[in-house]
């Protein structure tokens, strides 16, 4: 070092004269380029199945659209003319903006588009999905040059069109991006005075996101105290043994996820075998383990179990066994010597499994949707429920979001409470 | 130095066994007592049993028979953690979530000590191995040579009577283990403290221990101070084990009291000392240390019987000359001398004669 050549800004120069850094780069470049192409197919496949996926989603929660098009591009000339008027003065809109109502329509109604729109307006504002729908054929029979004046015409087709409330719907929704899917997403909407709560019994999704964490922070917390004693077990067995254990523990891996959580239902229901044994004890009552809440902790326990395990165990067998015979040479109890010695040194596994287990569960879908019944399900089974039944992808998209953002959150704080280096998977 | 169930022994092993599986004995009936203050080593290959001699001392193995007792208590119902045993381990086991202080309070603190008369405690424990300015460190920003110091506070800062080592210096380079022999023993000398040290480096037992227990096949095989097991094995296992050691195979010829005459394999007849022979006619292995051997023949007795030797190599140590030679057959033979100005360095190929002390060739079990 003390007699490398060094050049005019101070840089170390090889022995050609190219600054050592430089020539440092060269030299890895080959082998730079060999790593990328080795890790290409997947980063493509990651590319295309995962960071476009979520990208998409993430788009739709914002993108006001209807059907395949944006809302403004199906009713242009009323986003154009609905922007001037003001919901808040309690006047229905001028006579243009019902003209260019008329005008869009027509052209909707050809390519037969009306009944998206109203199936877009109608998430906001029930009621606005049969406007539509209803309206259309009669629309297109009106002449733009002698039928108007058309506030009066379209109220004469349905009185809805008179309704202040649709109108106030229609120009909160007609710009190409909209937050209306995140308002829903947290039981908010918007009315003619502003941003407000939705009706108390109309609130569902706050409650479904505290339950689905709630519930997965049981489950993380059941896992952990099933898997702890075993994992420990498992480090402690010699080699032979501890394979055995750890195939037993992997065998539900070998099985369908469907086939597992279904034949929780025949344990757990009415008249299942758990129930059965529990009458032949002598209870006249019958205890109901499923379509609620404690079913679905009990069926996902087990199920995320090894995902718990796993971790645990791989940390657990890096400790050596001194450590709790140093404790207990040392004065310790059986019971410090755990505490204080051999658990402290654990928390990564705890940590990594316990991330896990929860990011996991809280994703989850077929358990809660096959044992969950009415008050055990989760955000993920609304989730589906909105894009496959009602076919509002836009809420569905928002509600995904918000989920990501929470645990993208829950990470980030768990990363400052116990630092996410401090995490060992293996 | 006390035997036996003697009433001044601080620990007594008494017929003790040990089976893991129920079908081999790991330790064989052993007998140990050690007066206080004492520092004892026990030696030998792995398997011999003196690890698991340590750990059933230390309280982590049950003894499957026997008694193991602790100034007059049996401790085999005793757990390991009311034993008050201080200990050391192979690889220190210093607890890597805790600073060196925090390690050096545990003891302290499961023991229920205030906080001031704690830190007081652990800051002596630090001086004492001169380790007094790392107590915020956790233990892996250490060198190996410091953690070993800080195991070593470790196991004597609650001021146990017994201390238990377990090859503690395995894992040093060998200045480092020869440095940290001599601190251990200078310790232990100066708190008085009674040491069970377990290695199978037999330089360190020689040097650090008053007595050494050589262990082999679950059984003790000498128990003696280091000059008497060097210099006077009682078996050939020990003698084998101990120092450098060359062998010659033959049979008793005649016994006379302190010496005896044997006949080598190959016809040659040589004096020795019997050791554990007690028979003419009996096969012998006899041991005769490298540096006991003479070629000068000036300095023999008279009517020594001396043999023929080819020298096959010859190696320059620096302190000392290493020469391998050919003696009765045997292609091992090793002999070493000083490397003073008027010592003769003996050529590849040279036949010379070779000789030595009766008493220091041992007649010892074939």
């Amino acid at each position: 070092m003390a007699h490398a050549e060094t050049d005019a800004q101070g840089r170390i120069l090889a022995a050609d004269g190219t600054p050592l850094k430089q020539s440092l780069q060269r030299a890895l470049r080959a082998q730079k380029m060999r790593a990328l192409l080795l890790i290409a197919p997947l980063l493509l496949f990651v590319v295309i199945t995962f960071v476009m996926p979520i990208g998409d989603m993430l788009l739709r929660s914002v993108q006001n659209k209807a059907g395949t098009h944006y809302v403004p591009d199906l009713i242009p000339n009323v986003a154009e003319q609905i922007e001037d008027w003001d919901p808040a003065s309690g006047e229905l809109p001028p006579e243009e903006v019902f003209r260019a109502m008329v005008v869009d329509l027509q052209v909707a109604f050809d390519e037969k588009n009306h009944t998206q729109l109203g199936r877009r307006f109608n998430y906001e504002s029930p009621g606005m999905d049969s406007l539509f729908r209803t309206s259309g054929r009669r629309v297109s029979g009106l002449d733009l040059e002698t039928d108007g004046p058309f506030r009066e015409a379209l109220i004469d087709i349905n009185d809805d069109w008179g309704d202040l409330e649709y109108w106030a719907t229609i120009k909160a929704n007609s710009g190409y991006y909209t937050n209306s899917f995140f308002l829903a997403a947290v039981d908010m909407e918007r009315d003619s005075t502003g941003i407000a709560q939705k009706d108390p019994d109309q609130r569902i999704y706050r409650k479904l996101l505290v339950r689905t964490l709630w519930l997965s922070a049981v489950i993380t917390f059941c896992t952990l105290l099933l898997g702890y004693p075993v994992a420990w077990l498992l480090a402690d067995l010699p080699a032979r043994k501890a394979n055995l254990l750890l195939i037993l523990v992997l065998l539900p891996f070998w099985t369908s996820l469907l086939v597992r959580t279904s034949s929780w239902k025949i344990l757990l229901q009415q008249e299942g075998v758990i129930n059965d044994f529990w009458v032949w004890l002598g209870f006249v009552e019958r205890l109901s383990l499923i379509n609620n809440q404690l079913g679905v902790v009990i069926a996902m326990t087990h199920i995320l179990l090894p995902f718990m395990i796993l971790p645990l165990y791989s940390v657990m067998k890096t400790i050596p066994p001194s450590y709790l015979r140093a404790a207990k040479s040392l004065g310790a109890t059986n019971w410090t010597a755990f505490w204080r010695v051999y658990f402290p040194q654990t928390t990564a596994g705890i940590g990594a499994g316990g991330l896990l287990v929860f990011i996991l569960a809280v994703g989850y879908f077929i358990t809660p949707e096959l044992v969950g019944g009415a008050d055990g399900t989760f955000i993920s089974n609304r989730i589906y429920f909105q894009f496959s039944a009602i076919g509002n992808w836009g809420l569905a998209a928002a509600l995904g979001t918000i989920m990501l953002v929470v645990v993208l959150v829950l990470y980030y704080v768990y990363d400052r409470l116990v630092g996410i280096d401090n995490v060992k998977l293996g | 130095m006390a035997d036996g169930a003697s009433s001044d022994a601080f620990v007594e092993f008494e017929r003790v066994q040990k089976s893991y599986d129920g079908e081999t004995l790991v330790v064989k009936d052993l007998n140990l007592s050690m007066p206080k203050g004492e520092f004892l080593t026990m030696l030998g290959p792995s398997g011999s049993g003196k690890t698991t001699c340590l750990m059933m001392l230390a309280g982590f193995e049950t003894a499957t028979h026997g008694d193991i007792r602790l100034d007059g208590t049996s401790i085999n119902n005793i757990p390991p953690h009311k034993r008050g045993i201080g200990m050391v381990f192979q690889n220190y086991a210093l607890f890597p979530h805790m600073t060196v202080a925090e390690n050096l309070a545990f003891p302290l603190e499961v023991r229920g000590l205030g906080k001031s008369e704690r830190e007081e405690k652990v800051q002596r424990a630090l001086d004492m191995v001169q380790m007094g300015a790392f107590g915020g460190r956790r233990p892996a920003q250490l060198s190996g040579g410091q953690q070993q110091r800080i195991a070593l506070a470790r196991a004597l800062v609650f001021e146990p009577e017994l201390v238990l080592m377990d090859e503690p210096l395995g894992a040093l380079d060998k200045q480092l283990r020869e440095h940290m022999q001599f601190e251990i023993t200078r310790l232990a000398h100066e708190l008085g403290i009674t040491t069970v040290y377990v290695t199978h480096d037999q330089t360190e037992a020689l040097t650090m221990s008053d007595r050494v227990a050589v262990f082999d096949d679950g059984r003790i095989q000498q128990l003696a101070p280091p000059d008497v097991l060097y210099e006077r094995p009682e078996n050939s296992f020990v003698a084998q084990f101990i120092g450098e050691n060359n062998t010659l195979e033959g049979v008793i010829k005649e016994i006379r009291g302190e010496t005896c005459i044997v006949q080598l394999d190959d016809g040659e007849i040589i004096d020795a000392n019997p050791v554990n022979v007690t028979e003419p006619g009996e096969r012998t292995k006899v041991s005769i240390r490298p540096e006991r051997v003479e070629y000068n023949m000036d300095r023999l007795q008279e009517g020594a019987h001396t043999l023929k030797a080819e020298v096959l190599e010859f190696v320059y140590m620096g302190d000392i000359f290493r020469t391998r030679l050919r003696v009765a057959g045997n292609e091992d033979f090793v002999i070493k001398t000083r490397n003073a100005p008027d010592q003769v360095r003996l050529k590849p190929g040279q036949q010379i004669e070779i000789g030595w002390l009766p008493q220091d060739c041992r007649a010892l079990d074939a």
